[in-house]
């Protein structure tokens, strides 16, 4: 044990110490202020008391903006999901004609086309649609811009999965439908289930499009509401928002403690990199 | 004994049933992708408004926004805006303190590993409009955590300082993806190496300059041209600041939305969204082009 051993030991269990405060610290007001008799957004040990709660409980707007936000989290991941397993399958064992010109133009497409890029025609497509304040609506515009990165990530899921599966199942005479439903499905399980995982969480903290395209606060998802219950009366709220932002973020941090315990956080293969 | 054409199609959906299947997805991609972004185009040479009576009937301009936009200084303001939010918080924030964390993490307990990853991937995970509120309490002026850890309570820091404080909330907001990336990139290198690094007496950093570099440098630049793209199209900066104060904080997004929907200028704002597509598609293009080369 050298001394320059112990500094740079010291050195090192300061700087992942800093590190972690870092990440961390910003986090503790979610902890705390929900709690506090008197809720502000200073950090300080809390005077604890679930009247905050109640007074949230009872705010006009927000569970009824939960369960919006539910609705379109619901179609806007169960769509994403469907669609592009299916075009995954076909796209990675069919030889459509154009196939490897679409996989390009999806790879562009899935980060080329945003939300930020495309919003003025996304709000007057809608707005001629009849569509602004369409809680559908909305939801199949953010399975739109999911799609192309969705389709990707499962199709190498698919590519991975050996053929001699399918063939097999063939061989001993089961159609197509029984080989999908009783083969491929269950094999491709983890992909769709990723899926499934990333496009909730991305529709379930989508700010832009439903800001955009709903206007009634009836309608509107938590991503929205949040926006309003700082404006109301010029400053903002702060009985409800630490209770709700509580309420609204539960959903994402149980999915990520089930996925992190199942599968551990990783990218697999060549996904990403 | 499998067909040719089982080979090809093992379930035997056929080519028919095939597009079928990629109909669906396609659909939606077009209404709401490309057709969007073609529009856009269209959009940004029209003098389009969301109301009066160029919303009725707008005409064709040519390039006039275009040349508007050029000349108007806000746009400029946030462009250069938009090029600092980027390289602070993604090129030099995010790439670095994810890789200096993947790097340290490598050989530390798993529990301390694991409690660190956490906090960062839940920053990364947790809902936009919430990590807004989280920052305003440490940026707080009535007794925000920054202002009590530097001794300066009273400091409005999103008022006084709002780009940096977007460009250290956007580090915070997204170092997961880099960590992430960083991390199955160092699992990949020949501990053979690291081990003659470590014998040659090399310092860390030379180990990092000389024996992992040329390992990952792929990664680094995938993982560069990514977070770039992203960080330039996110709207998060307007849950903060909303450009403000002055547009002192109005990167290219914000500045688009306040043009579109607060001004109503659609067409105007059109032609700026479609110099991001131009700048996003330069981008995109460059890294498929280096993902093909390694492939």
């Amino acid at each position: 044990m050298t001394p320059g051993w112990v500094v740079r030991r010291i050195g090192f269990s300061v700087l992942v110490a800093v590190v972690l405060a870092f990440f961390a610290v910003p986090m503790l007001w979610l902890a705390g202020a929900p709690f506090d008799a008197r809720p502000g957004f200073g950090l300080r040990w809390p005077e604890w008391t679930l009247s905050n709660v109640h007074a949230t409980l009872r705010h006009p707007f927000a569970l009824r903006s939960l369960v919006n936000s539910l609705v379109l989290c619901l179609v806007a991941t169960a769509v994403t999901t469907a669609f592009a397993a299916l075009a995954a399958y076909a796209l990675s064992r069919v030889r459509i004609p154009g196939r490897d010109a679409l996989l390009y133009l999806l790879l562009l497409l899935s980060s080329v086309v945003t939300g930020t890029a495309a919003m003025v025609p996304l709000f007057v497509l809608m707005l001629q649609l009849g569509l602004i304040d369409s809680r559908f609506g909305t939801a199949l515009a953010i399975a739109g811009g999911m799609l192309p990165a969705a389709i990707f990530i499962l199709k190498d899921f698919v590519d991975a999965v050996p053929r001699s599966y399918e063939e097999s199942a063939r061989v001993f005479g089961a159609s197509p439908r029984q080989v999908l439903g009783h083969v491929v499905l269950p094999i491709a399980r983890p992909g769709i289930a990723t899926i499934l995982v990333w496009s909730f969480v991305n529709a379930w903290g989508n700010f832009l499009l439903p800001f955009l395209l709903l206007r009634d606060v009836g309608k509107q998802p938590a991503a929205v509401l949040m926006r309003t219950l700082q404006d109301e009366g010029g400053s903002a709220d702060l009985t409800v928002i630490p209770v709700f932002s509580l309420l609204y973020s539960i959903p994402v941090v149980v999915l990520y403690l089930v996925v992190s315990k199942r599968y551990g956080f990783r990218f697999h293969g060549g996904i990403k990199s | 004994m499998p067909s040719r054409a089982a080979e090809r199609d093992p379930a035997g959906i056929g080519t028919a049933r095939a597009i079928g299947f990629v109909a669906p997805a396609l659909l939606l991609i077009g209404v709401f992708l490309v057709f969007p972004a073609l529009w856009t185009l269209y959009i940004g040479i029209t003098d389009y408004r969301l109301t009066g009576p160029a919303a009725a009937d707008p005409r064709v301009v040519g390039a006039d926004n275009f040349t508007t936009a050029l000349r108007d200084p806000l746009f400029g303001n946030s462009l250069w805006l938009t090029a600092l939010f980027v390289l602070g918080s993604a090129v030099v924030g995010q790439n670095a303190l994810g890789f200096a964390l993947a790097w340290l993490l490598r050989r530390v307990r798993t529990g301390l590993r694991r409690t660190v990853e956490g906090f960062v991937l839940l920053a990364w995970i947790l809902p936009g409009p919430v990590v807004a509120y989280l920052w305003f309490a440490v940026l707080s002026r009535d007794g925000g955590t920054l202002g009590l850890l530097l001794d300066r309570p009273g400091t409005a820091w999103l008022v006084q300082y709002p780009m940096a404080s977007l460009i250290v909330f956007n580090t915070w907001r997204g170092t997961a993806f880099s960590l992430l990336l960083y991390t199955s990139a160092l699992a990949a290198v020949p501990p053979s190496h690291l081990e003659t690094a470590r014998l040659a007496g090399a310092s860390g950093w030379q180990t990092v300059r000389d024996a992992v570099f040329p390992h990952i440098r792929g990664h680094v630049l995938t993982n560069t041209l990514l977070i770039s793209l992203w960080t330039a199209n996110d709207f998060t900066p307007f849950l903060l600041t909303a450009g403000g104060p002055n547009h002192e904080s109005e990167v290219l997004p914000v500045l688009i939305y306040r043009q579109a929907l607060e001004s109503g200028r659609l067409g105007y704002a059109s032609a700026m969204s479609s110099l991001l597509l131009v700048g996003n598609l330069v981008v995109a293009l460059v890294y498929l082009r280096l993902l093909r080369g390694r492939a």
